[in-house]
């Protein structure tokens, strides 16, 4: 016995003079780390995708300690299991040996009948559990999905099949669909013109222009435009008549009737009912809904498209205006720059770029170019729209200029590691025929050079998608009334403010009223946002790693 | 051939415009940085610099009576003089088309003819008790109305009556009032005033209704029980609560609030000669001058229980002479001193800032008014009104206030305290960068201690131990870490992992002992392994190995945790916390922060560190191993001395990163500016701060510029860093190639 604990005392002595230990305790380190990065990717996919997953609506029946019977019904939110000692204080009977108590949420929704569309139910209580086919989930434009049983449908006061649902929905569809192109863009761009006479008046009378005719002129256009204003405006409530003409009456988990007008009413599923593949096909519906919708209910549920919009379009205007400067610096930085201090300066700068905090850049942003730059441009070519301000306000514009200020050093430090892989024989053997130093430059070494600066500029954009901090200071808002790019001329409208998915991550997470029932929209923009990041990266390190190999080919 | 030769000079050309183009370029990458940190500075600058004076404006009256009282208008275009006479005189102080500076804008009299204005008594902007010879008493106010026509601006001066023409009734036995002072608000008007006959009297006017549109009021004559005859001066603090009263070296407080009864709250006796009293903006403070040039601010401290008026500082003036006059601005913590001999000194209090001092005038000024902007200072000697502009926009803002502990009124004792806005008006905003910049240590360091022992062995072990295969794929899937936008990190963090945290606090602590325990416990059973089994799995693929492993502890301390805390902590952690161990425990705590931020920084410093270890020449570990040595050996010795200098800049990034981070911070703490290294508590960072701050400063405003001097900070931490770090990296480059 004493002779096999001394072996095992020296194995074990062994074992740690070997250093085997500290090898396997740094190997300890990368698993950490590998288990937490894909651990993270794997916690956004999967809430991020059960949230569009049609879930099976239950009716639960429990009965509780006063004995008194409740039915309640909708989706399983959550499940968790609570010590029962915390149950100690309420009257409810519980099996003495058990220490914890499992409880569902419960997201019952019909937010107009009960003032929280959540609730908790203790499994002990429940008396049975069920998933009736006829339960519907009513998708609705204002107050949240209703859960219930549809009791009828009513076609113009008559009452009607239920089969003529789905006809109906179709029929609403197409009325509602007319109605966001009149408001949004007919009466939109009304509004947008008459703003813009007003202006015209404006500007006129401060250079002492406004001459009778002149005025005449506008205000006979502006007649012109609030006549056509007042006929759509007639189309428009004719359309709402429409669409307002049939309704459903849908009997709630309580027994309680309501009435739900179609105008309400977006969808209509019985989630129950559906076969794998209808849901995977209501699935991706739900997916694409997501993309293209607009937001609804204070950006708590709906699409995410206006964010989707705002940020591709501030990353591209970022793009066009960091790619030449940083090129340009990338090239100066490896063919141009001699060994000398300024040299120094300019590479420790470029470092500096890169480490100073974001949120730096934001207030940099905000003070220079928003309030600077921003006041200067209005003073000289707005003075009309004065004291609201045109470019003076945080906008898109001086969002993209702001990132790309933040992202400058990226596309020089992947450019200039492309140009230092170019073998200097190239240079030398364009240089020897003859070819002058820019020649050189722009048919050699540019298209080799490609690549490199292709995946600069990947990275750039992954890393200004997902920036938040600068942008809450010079343009991201929670709710744009317009896209920044639309009909009306000149199109593009720079000095909009815009939506941005990672800052409708944090408004919808962190300030909306109802944070639970925001969550798993929450979860699907993170996703959405995480695999737009992500495969932007691995587009860039995959041309990086051809151009590498590229490269090692060239040099043998 | 002629051809080419035509085309040289454009292609010389082309290729010299290129050149100039690139080098522009290149150095505008330069431009921009020193761009950004010259307009922080620019912006910031204005808050340090100290009080600028300049003469406006002089006129010489026409009256050449003594002026008992002034005032300017907002614009600094029109002032008022009021003279022993009872004449009020408005003067222009800018010149227009039709009228001159000086000229006369309308002369009024207030009081009957040949009559004496006593007494002309301020409270507050242009608000004066009139008190004359006939013991006819009138509250006026002087008026300034802008009227607009078409091309200009043109002020219509007049003067008010706001409790009416009529003589006020202020004792009821209508004795001489030899000293008064009051206040008024729109429902009450309180005056205190010591009459001829030795009595000191509280005389309210109470509004049936509102004295904004109605002046009807009911009186109530009160006496105030006094031991002393002798009454040198009378203050009413504008919120009608306490009544200070001067009778020889002491200071007598009343308190105002009962109609019934005035009672004597306390006395303030200060060990020095009073010479001059006044009260500081926002009712709390009293400020005494003395006969040696020194003015002290009080103001109640609560101690043992009950709250005590307390000498807070002291300000002196240089050239020590007695206090004549004292005049406080009406919304900010500013006031202005005036001496016999004509000496004005300008203080702040909060930053104990002398902010100005000179010689303006030959002796004390008849009359003496700050312009409602509290821009400028009037002042009448004999026949000439000097208005005086005073450039002071950020008095608040001294180095030292920002990073010193400050003496708030009402706060028991000096403190570090960031609070920039608040519901009531007369809040003194409190600018203490040091609680912020604390809380931006205080998560950097959280998040370095959770993420460099992880950073640090994962690059050692990818850079040095890993077969290339492995390592091609382990490298991009750490770095893709990097990628993964921080708000996403920060939402989890605040949202997922700070309920888990709570729930499962042991757990967290249980994992602390539990992943290295069963790493080891993993490697000595590989260990033991036979060796046909060892050569199947090598060492080699220790860290997938490892996976499963580090999974099933995780596993283990989840679902211990409810068992030890029931076992030690009486079935609640946080409840232990809070009450055993006197600690507040937040849901959003350092603890979260830590380990959000520290997988932010992770991939940063593992890149560095593990391209560090990675670029160790080959021939300095293969001579150590050729020498006997272990692998590990091998690796203390030979390749972290080696790569030292690459893991410290590493480690510098890692910081910087930390340190810039906004929003994990944002969103995983509850963002209260606190100074405490608790880990269950929350913090605020410099960088959170701005972001939460920054969208409601106002533009121009000690807080927007105390948020830039915020930004500066982190700009330069950072720069001092990220230069370290790579001119470390550029030495040992340099060192690696030479080997």
């Amino acid at each position: 016995m004493m002779k096999n604990s001394n072996k095992e005392q020296k194995n074990m002595n062994k074992w740690f003079s070997s250093g085997s230990p500290w090898i396997w305790l740094s190997a300890g380190g990368v698993s950490i780390s590998l288990i937490s990065v894909l651990g993270l990717l794997w916690l956004i996919a999967s809430k991020g995708l059960s949230y569009f997953w049609p879930a099976e609506i239950h009716e639960f029946k429990s009965i509780d300690q006063h004995g008194k019977h409740t039915t309640v019904i909708g989706e399983i939110y959550d499940r968790e299991f609570i010590p029962a000692s915390q149950l100690a204080h309420t009257s409810i009977v519980l099996d003495p040996t058990q220490e914890t108590v499992e409880r569902l949420l419960v997201k019952t929704g019909n937010r107009e009948l009960v003032s929280l569309d959540f609730r908790w139910i203790l499994v002990p209580q429940i008396q049975s559990t069920s998933t009736p086919e006829e339960l519907a989930v009513i998708e609705r434009r204002t107050n949240g999905n209703f859960y219930g049983y549809i009791d009828s449908v009513v076609l113009d006061g008559k009452e009607v099949e239920k089969s003529k649902l789905p006809e109906l929905l179709t029929r609403v569809d197409n009325f509602q669909e007319e109605i966001d192109q009149l408001q949004t863009t007919d009466i939109g761009a009304i509004n947008y013109q008459l703003e813009r006479l007003r202006l015209k008046e404006r500007k006129y009378k401060l250079d002492n222009q406004l001459t009778e005719a002149r005025k005449q002129e506008l205000a006979s256009k502006t007649q012109a435009l609030k006549d056509e204003y007042t006929t759509l405006e007639s189309e428009l409530m004719a359309l709402r008549d429409e669409v307002a003409r049939d309704h459903i009456v849908v009997r709630a988990m309580d027994g309680q009737k309501v009435t739900i007008n179609f105008e309400h009413i977006l969808n209509i599923t019985y989630n129950n009912k559906l076969g794998l593949f209808e849901k995977v096909g209501t699935f991706l519906s739900q997916i694409g809904g997501f993309l293209i919708d607009d937001p609804r209910e204070a950006n708590t549920e709906g699409g995410v498209f206006p964010a989707i919009f705002g940020t591709v379009l501030m990353v591209l205007l970022m793009t066009v205006i960091v790619s030449p400067f940083g090129v340009v610096a990338a090239i100066y930085l490896h063919e141009y720059a001699g060994k000398n201090a300024l040299t120094k300066l300019l590479r420790i700068a470029v470092i500096n770029l890169a480490g100073v905090p974001s949120i730096v850049y934001g207030v940099f942003g905000l003070g220079f170019f928003v309030y600077m730059v921003g006041g200067s441009l209005d003073q000289l070519f707005y003075p009309e729209t004065l004291p609201s301000p045109t470019f003076g306000t945080p906008g898109v514009m001086w969002s993209a200029i702001t990132l790309a200020i933040l992202t400058l050093p990226v596309v020089i430090v992947s450019t200039e590691e492309g140009l230092a892989r170019i073998p200097s024989a190239m240079r030398h053997g364009s240089l020897a025929l003859g070819a002058t130093k820019a020649e050189t430059l722009w048919r050699i070494i540019l298209p080799i050079a490609s690549p490199a600066i292709m995946t600069g500029i990947i990275l750039a954009i992954a890393r200004a998608a997902g920036e938040v901090a600068p942008l809450m200071l010079v343009g991201v808002v929670k709710m744009a009334p317009n896209l920044p790019l639309d009909g009306n001329f000149p199109f593009l409208h720079l000095d909009r403010k815009f939506m941005h998915l990672g800052f409708h991550i944090y408004d919808v997470g962190f300030q909306s009223p109802n944070v639970e029932a925001a969550r798993p929209l929450v979860y699907a923009t993170a996703l959405l946002l995480v695999m737009i990041i992500i495969s932007l990266n691995m587009t860039a390190v995959s041309i990086r790693n051809r151009l590498r190999e590229k490269y090692r080919m060239l040099e043998h | 051939m002629t051809l080419a030769f035509k085309s040289t000079g454009s292609r010389q050309l082309k290729n010299s415009l290129a050149k100039w183009l690139i080098t522009l370029g290149g150095i505008s990458v330069l431009f921009t940085l020193v761009l950004i940190f010259m307009y922080l500075l620019y912006v910031i600058k204005p808050v340090f610099d100290s009080a600028k004076v300049e003469p406006l404006s002089q006129i010489t009256l026409s009256s050449t009576n003594t002026s008992l009282s002034t005032g300017v208008d907002e614009l600094k275009e029109v002032a008022y003089q009021i003279d022993n006479e009872g004449l009020a005189t408005f003067y222009r102080l800018k010149a227009t088309d039709q009228h001159s500076v000086g000229s006369v804008l309308l002369t009024q009299r207030l009081i009957s003819e040949g009559a004496q204005l006593t007494h002309s008594v301020n409270a507050g902007l242009d608000l004066l008790l009139l008190i004359d010879s006939n013991n006819n008493n009138t509250l006026v106010s002087p008026d300034f109305k802008a009227t607009y026509t078409a091309d200009s601006r043109e002020i219509v001066a007049k003067i008010e009556y706001p409790l009416g023409e009529e003589s006020l009734i202020i004792d009821e036995n209508e004795a001489t009032i030899k000293k008064v002072a009051f206040g008024m608000d729109t429902e009450k008007a309180v005056f205190v005033a010591s009459t001829a006959d030795g009595r000191l009297i509280k005389t309210s006017f109470i509004a049936d209704d509102d004295f904004t549109y109605d002046p009807a009021y009911e009186v109530n004559f009160q006496e105030i029980e006094f031991y002393s005859k002798t009454v040198d001066d009378i203050l009413v603090t504008p919120d009608l609560s306490l009544a200070f009263v001067k009778s020889g070296n002491t200071v007598s407080v009343f308190e105002l609030d009962d109609e019934d009864n005035v009672p004597l709250k306390t006395v303030i006796k200060p060990k020095t000669t009073i010479t001059s009293l006044a009260l500081l903006s926002g009712s709390s403070s009293i400020l005494i001058g003395d006969d040696k040039g020194v003015i002290s601010q009080w103001f109640e401290v609560a101690a043992e229980g009950n709250r005590d008026f307390q000498e807070i500082r002291t300000f002196s003036n240089e050239t020590g002479e007695a206090i004549k006059h004292i005049y406080t601005e009406q919304f900010r913590k500013s006031f202005y001193t005036v001496t016999e001999t004509g000496v004005v000194d300008i203080f702040y209090t909060t930053s104990e800032a002398e902010l100005w001092s000179g010689k303006m005038l030959t002796k004390a000024p008849d009359a003496f008014a700050i312009s409602p902007r509290a821009d400028a200072i009037i002042t009448i000697l004999d026949d000439s009104l000097v208005l005086t502009a005073v450039h002071n926009e950020h008095p608040e803002v001294t180095w030292s206030a920002l990073w010193n502990e400050v003496w708030y009124e009402g706060y028991q004792e000096p403190d570090y305290i960031w609070q920039s806005t608040s519901g009531t008006d007369d809040f003194e905003a409190k600018f203490s960068l040091v609680p912020i910049s604390f809380g931006t240590i205080k998560a950097a360091f959280y998040a370095m201690l959770f993420a460099v022992p992880i950073a640090i062995t994962a690059a050692i072990y990818t850079a040095y131990f890993m077969t290339p295969g492995l390592r091609k794929k382990v490298k991009p899937t750490i770095e893709l870490m990097e990628a993964l936008p921080t708000v996403i990190l920060g939402f989890l963090a605040g949202l997922w992992l700070a309920p888990i945290v709570e729930i499962y606090l042991p757990a967290i602590f249980l994992l602390v002992l539990f992943l290295p325990l069963s790493t080891l416990i993993a490697a000595f059973a590989w260990y033991n392994l036979p060796k046909e089994i060892k050569v199947k799995i090598p060492e080699t693929l220790a860290p997938i190995i490892l996976i499963p492993v580090l999974l099933v502890s995780l596993y283990f301390a989840f679902a211990l945790s409810p068992v030890v805390e029931a076992s030690l902590f009486g079935g609640d952690v946080r409840q232990f916390i809070t009450n055993e161990l006197g600690i507040n425990f937040d849901q959003r705590n350092a603890l979260v922060v830590g380990i959000a931020m520290g997988f932010a920084v992770i991939p940063t410093i593992f890149s560095m560190a593990e391209d560090a270890i990675f670029s160790v020449p080959r021939h300095l570990t293969s001579g150590s191993l050729a020498l006997g040595a272990t692998q590990w050996q091998t690796l203390i010795k030979v390749v972290l001395l080696t790569a030292s200098p690459g893991i410290f800049s590493a480690l510098m990034m890692g910081l910087g990163r930390a340190v810039g981070e906004t929003m994990i911070v944002l969103m995983a703490t509850g963002n209260t500016p606190i100074l405490d290294w608790s880990i269950f508590q929350g913090m605020r960072t410099l960088a959170a701060n701005i972001a939460v701050e920054m969208p409601e400063s106002e533009v121009g405003s000690s807080h927007y510029r105390i948020l830039f001097l915020a930004a500066f900070v982190l700009f330069v931490f950072t720069f001092v860093f990220n230069t370290l770090a790579e001119f470390v990296r550029q030495r040992l480059r340099e060192k690696y190639s030479s080997l």
